[in-house]
Order: C-alpha cells, then structure tokens, then sequence
C-alpha cells in the first residue's frame, strides 16, 4: 500500500496508471514530508502528465505541501466544536510563542505551525495534532507546556 | 472477567494506551490471567478514557479513566469493593437511543474477526443472503421496504441507486463507500470504521451482490490514520474467511475492496468530485446527468454510498425491512448518528430514532448544557447546514422538518452552542471554511463567498452597514442559485439560517456591539475600582502593558489594549469586566 511504500517504488509499480497519481503524490509526501519540484518532474517523465497539471492536483489537496516543513509538525483543529471551544486563540498562542503565523515553519526549523479542517476528536475539543499524536481538552497552559516539552526535546 | 477498554481515536488520544499498560501490568501482578481488551466507541466520548468491565452477569462503565486509578477499579471488582467514584451512568446516556448502526459499537474487539461475529452480528446478513438462496432483486426490495435514505447529507433513496447500477450496461461495476467525512464537527463514520470495520465490509458486499458490481473502493480521509489501519486490517480477515474475494461463501458472486486514501478536499463529499479524485485528477465536481450509476468510475456503472448508510445494510437483510421502516417518521425510517459536540454535559455520538426532538437530545441523553448556561441554537449539517434557534428546540430531527428551517440534517454533526457563541462569528467561520475548500469551477462560488466572507469579516469587527447585510443577503440567494454542486448550493446556508432567526445580531453588530461578547474587536474591558483589591495581578499578566496604576488603583489604556482577556481570566475578584 501506499504508505509503507516508497516514493521509488510506488513510481515503478503504478507510474504507467494515470489513476494513481495520488497514490503515489502520497507515497512521496509521506516520505520525504513534502513535494518537491525535483519530486514533480521524475513524476512528470515516468507517467507522462504535464509538470502543470501535477502541480494542480498538488496544490489542490490540503494533504500535499510544496515547502519542506519543521521537524514537529503541529495541526491545530480548526473544526466546529473546537472554534467555539476556542482553538483561533490556541492557535494565535503558539503563533506567539513560536513567532509564525499558521502555514509557517519557525527558521530553526523545528516546528511547522498549520490548521487541520477536523480531527474527528471533537468531544475532547479543542484539540491539536503533533506529529500524528493527539493532544485534547486543551487549555493555554496545557498548550504551553505541550509545546514546551517539545522545545527541551523531550515529548510527553 | 472481560475488561474493555474504549481505543478509538478519541480514547486513545484521551490516554487510552497508558491506561491499557497499567491495567495489564496489575492484573500481571496479582498472577490473574486476564488482560485488558481494545474495544471501539461507545459513543460516551464525554467520558473517555472509558473502561466496562464485565463480571459475571453485572457489568460496569468507568470514566475518566487514568493509569493512576487502575488499581483501584481492578481490585474492588476483584475483591467486590466496587470503587463507585469512577462509575459512569451508560443507562442515562444509552437508554434514550436505538442502536442499529452503531449496534456493536464499543461491544466487540474490532481488529479480531471472530469476536466480531461471536459478539456481534458481522456476516450473519451475508451468511442468510447465501443460505436462504436470496436474489439480488429481493435484496433491492428489502432495502426498499426499509426505506433507508443516504446518510451522507443527500437523503437520496439507496435502493434506487442500487437499482440503477443493477440496470445498467456495463462489465464492470463499482460500489464506491464514501469515507471521507469532511464536516467539521461531524466524526460518526469515523467511528464506525474504527469500531466495527466489518459492518462496513458486509454492507458493501451486499451493496455489490444486489447491484451486480464487482468491485469496491472505500475512499478514506488520509487524516484518519487509525480508520485506515483499521479497514485495511479488516479487508485482509474477510478475504481470509472468505467473506471477500473470489465466489464468496461458495457462490459465483465475487467481489473485492481496495481502500484508496482521500487526500483531503471538502468538495470529494460531491459524487462526481469524489470520483475525479479517485482517478487521479483535481476533485472537481462535473455536470449530472450522466449520473454515477450510468458513467461513473472509469466511466462504468457506479454506486456511492456513505458509511452510516452502509453499516445499516447487514441489519436490514438480517432483520427485515420492515423492521427498519418501524422506526422514525414520515419518509424518515429508522435511525440517525448524531455527533454531539459543543457546549454540552455529555458529548458524543448518539443514535436515535428519526422524529426525536432537539430538546429530547440535547437535555435528554446528553444532559443538557455545561455550567447551566441557556441554550442558544444548535448548529446542524456543518459549513452546508445552519444554525436552528432554541426556540425552536421542540422540532423533530428528520430530513424533512430540519430542511423546513434551511438548515440540513447533512451527515449529522450537531454543535451545541450557548449564549456565549456569536452567531455571525460562527457565519464567519463557516465561510471561511467553503471559501477556501471552493474548488473554484463556479464562478459564483469561487468569487461571491470570497465577497460574503469578507463582508462577514468587516460584521465582526464592527465596521459593515446594514447595505453590506442586504448585500451579504442577496449574494447569499444568487451564491446558491448559481453553483453545480452541493458545496456552492448549500454554502451559504449557514448565512441565510443566522440571518432568518439571529437578524438581531447583525444588527448589534453594525452598531458595534457583540451581545454575545466574542467578536474582539468590540469587546472592550473595564476595571471597577469598587471591586479593585489592588493586587497588581492584572498589571503583571497583561502583555501589551495596557494596564496603568492611578490614583484608584488600576485602569485598562484601550488605546494599548490587545483584548487577550488575561486581566479579565487573572482577577480573582471580579473586578474587571468586559462590555
């Protein structure tokens, strides 16, 4: 499947399909944490899509990045419940903290700030996603501490 | 003994795993042979990290559940001390609910095949398909008599789909399982993936059995890790017991799933977008007719179904149509998963029979507001929906009565809001949301919710006239009017919803004023010099140094003021106060 394969071998095994663009634009993100413009043109050549219209479907799904993002990269849920639990001020508080507005990457390199559309944890909202782990019911010191932990390297 | 322990997303990242390690390390200990079991959801999220230990003929809910606490609950049910600290009431939660979807929800080990049909019902519906001789018609007819309606928002009768798909010219048809549950706010279909993969499995085989198609894709949000382990693992049992692939239980029928990770667009919830993207391409809705069933998939025959309406499949042709068709009201039959979130006692997911009023849920089963505030509107049917006013709390919960009001049932998630929660701040946020997910084809969509939203966002700072609200209105009407799809069409409900029953609101609003003191750049603090102790804490907290000493103690410099709030959260004594 898609995920545990590598960008290589997805390209070799599916590049003569046309449906699994995707398939493999996943393969390459899940790998290398992003989209790169080498990474669209050795698709472009093995599946013989225009670079153009790679570029379209990358830019259209929220999935694909074409910047290379921090180490830890931190999904503040943006959905419903977690808006009127107040996810906008959680989210402008990291900001603060890490001096970049949401989409950025602090310049140390570290951290990648970024919303998500709906985690699906809305019963614990509001909530965030760092690297894949789910942090819920937070607060502004729990998010603070969450993020500090992080800097001093060592995750909770 | 048997201890369960909720591991779904929401369990899990409320510390279902650590909880799991200290429960198997004491029973280790106390030399007892058995170990803690991962179950799915229950629905009683409220109270995750969720533990029911069956003993006996009795069996327990504990919430809230920390490592910490572990021995505690063991060791009481061991020596039949119970520790009723941690006991959760399930019969408040569950005891208004009729449970066909979600019926083996949080009552089998989903990652293990033969629990699933041991303890639940998986495959007994396709078993009696096989057994009983049923042919694919009947199957039809029985959806049909059920009168089960798309659960994804649509409503669309499923039958009729599946008819259509039957009928059509083609040699290879396909059954398509919409998983890409995009609704913020809405998380039923994760869950179901999660805690009982199979019920979704069996629905899709029998989808295919009836509609003569041989292929199936599930197309899954790639931001639902777990559901896609999950799946995967799933699809692999089936195949080994045979439930999946080449002539199922010994018959000629075959069919297969593959599961294809959506890569996250609101837009691929519309048939035809989700279909693009399935093939590689940018999910960009296209003109209907040819619908799906006659050109869909790589342009062959094709039948779209959500998870929800899936997962009644098995209990229809288990337990007739008939039975399903008995509850609910009017052309609403059966059930429907709500996913409660918001201000509420007891968020979670709730399955109640269609015709159940707003009131009977939200006070009812998930016992009514936190910290006693009133309710103020309930949110339904996400950035497609609208906002349905307490006042009218006593309606029921069917597609027809919620459409009445311009909201829409959608795929069910429901957001409770109090008076705190500002309904054009709320608009603002919806538009937000459809603004950017447009796929920009339309082009009344692409541009009139940029100009909604911006006017939306000059409402919230105080700064748009009542002309821009007339605008707001009828851009709203042409927006709708004007668009292919459903993510155009609807997008504008939430505007449209706020407007018919909170006008008031906007109204404050131009005047610069937020009744409900969330919009920031109209709230402004005061501090009271009566109330004032002195005790600097707000002084120290503030960041913009927009608290200065007086003669009176402190005052708040608004020329300084970055409406944070921490002199209002710092005061212990109530001395500042917003306005």
């Amino acid at each position: 499947m898609s995920d545990n394969m590598r960008f290589s071998e997805a390209l070799s095994a599916f590049g003569g399909d046309r449906k699994q663009l995707i398939r493999i634009l996943q393969s390459a993100q899940s790998e290398f944490s992003y989209i790169s413009e080498d990474t669209i043109r050795r698709i472009s050549e093995k599946m013989n899509i225009p670079v153009s219209e790679i570029y379209g479907v990358v830019t259209f799904y929220r999935q694909f990045s074409l910047n290379k993002p921090g180490r830890h990269i931190i999904k503040v849920c943006s959905g419903t419940a977690c808006h009127v639990g107040g996810s906008e001020k959680l989210s402008e508080l990291i900001g603060d903290m890490l001096s970049i507005s949401s989409g950025e990457t602090t310049e140390d390199g570290m951290f990648t700030l970024d919303e998500a559309a709906c985690l699906g944890c809305c019963s614990l909202a509001p909530v965030m996603m760092i690297d894949g782990k789910v942090y819920g019911r937070l607060t502004e010191k729990k998010v603070s501490d969450i993020i500090n932990s992080f800097r001093e390297g060592d995750s909770i | 003994m048997r201890i369960l322990v909720g591991a779904s997303s929401c369990g899990i990242s409320a510390g279902a795993d650590g909880v799991i390690g200290a429960i198997d390390a004491y029973l280790e200990s106390v030399g007892r042979p058995e170990r803690a079991e991962r179950t799915g959801c229950i629905g009683m999220c409220f109270a995750e990290v969720l533990v029911e230990i069956i003993n006996g003929e009795e069996s327990r809910f504990y919430g809230w559940v920390t490592p910490e606490a572990v021995v505690s609950i063991i060791k009481g049910e061991l020596e039949g001390s119970i520790d009723e600290s941690l006991i959760v009431d399930a019969e408040k939660f569950l005891s208004g609910q009729k449970r066909i979807v979600l019926r083996n929800c949080g009552r089998i080990i989903p990652s293990d095949i033969d629990d699933c049909m041991n303890s639940g019902d998986s495959y007994k519906a396709l078993q009696k398909i096989f057994l009983e001789r049923i042919s694919p018609e009947d199957v039809i007819r029985e959806i049909e008599i059920s009168g089960l309606r798309g659960r994804g928002g649509g409503g669309f009768p499923t039958f009729f789909k599946w008819r259509a798909v039957r009928n059509s010219e083609g040699s290879c048809k396909h059954i398509i399982c919409n998983a890409d549950e995009g609704d913020p706010g809405a998380f039923m279909d994760r869950s179901v993936l999660e805690s009982d993969p199979h019920s979704v499995i069996e629905g899709m085989t029998i989808a295919g059995f009836a509609a003569g198609a041989s292929c199936g894709h599930i197309y899954l949000r790639a931001e639902y890790p777990l559901a896609v382990m999950r799946m995967k693992e799933a699809v692999r049992q089936a195949e080994e017991r045979g439930f999946l692939g080449e002539n199922i239980l010994g018959s000629d029928f075959s069919f297969s799933i593959e599961i294809k990770e959506g890569a996250g667009a609101f837009v691929c919830g519309e048939e035809t977008a989700l279909i693009a993207s399935m093939e590689g391409r940018r999910g960009m809705p296209v003109l209907r007719p040819p619908y799906p069933a006659q050109k869909g998939f790589c342009s062959e025959p094709t039948c779209i179904n959500n998870v929800e309406t899936l997962a009644n499949v098995p209990w229809i042709i288990y337990n007739g149509g008939d039975a399903f068709a008995k509850a609910g009201v009017g052309k609403s039959r059966g059930t429907k998963v709500f996913a409660v979130a918001g201000k509420v006692m007891t968020p979670g997911l709730v399955e109640i029979e269609m015709g159940t009023s707003i009131h009977d849920l939200v006070f009812g089963i998930c016992g009514g507001l936190k910290d006693s505030r009133p309710l103020k509107a309930v949110q339904l049917g996400g950035p497609s929906g609208g906002c349905i006013p307490a006042s009218l709390d006593h309606l029921s919960l069917d597609y027809e009565t919620i459409k009445e009001t311009g909201a829409i049932m959608g795929s069910g998630g429901m957001i409770v809001l109090d008076d705190s929660s500002c309904m054009v701040d709320l608009a603002r946020y919806f538009l937000t949301f459809t603004q950017s997910e447009s796929c920009g084809k339309c082009t009344f969509c692409r541009v009139g919710t940029r100009r909604m939203l911006e006017i939306l966002e000059k409402a919230v700072c105080g700064k748009a006239s009542s002309q821009d609200i007339e605008r707001l209105e009828d851009l709203a009407l042409s927006v709708k009017k004007s668009s292919l799809c459903g993510l155009g069409q609807s997008a504008p409900n939430p505007v449209l919803t706020s407007l018919k029953y909170f006008r008031s609101e906007y109204d404050s609003h131009i005047s610069g004023s937020c009744p409900s003191l969330s919009c920031r750049e109209l709230v402004r603090f005061f501090i009271d010099s009566s109330k004032c102790r002195k005790c600097g804490a707000c002084f120290k907290k503030c960041p913009a140094g927009a608290i200065v000493r007086n003669d009176s103690g402190f005052a708040i410099d608004h020329s300084k003021c970055v409406k944070c709030a921490s002199c209002f959260n710092s005061c212990r004594f109530g001395a500042v106060s917003r306005g």
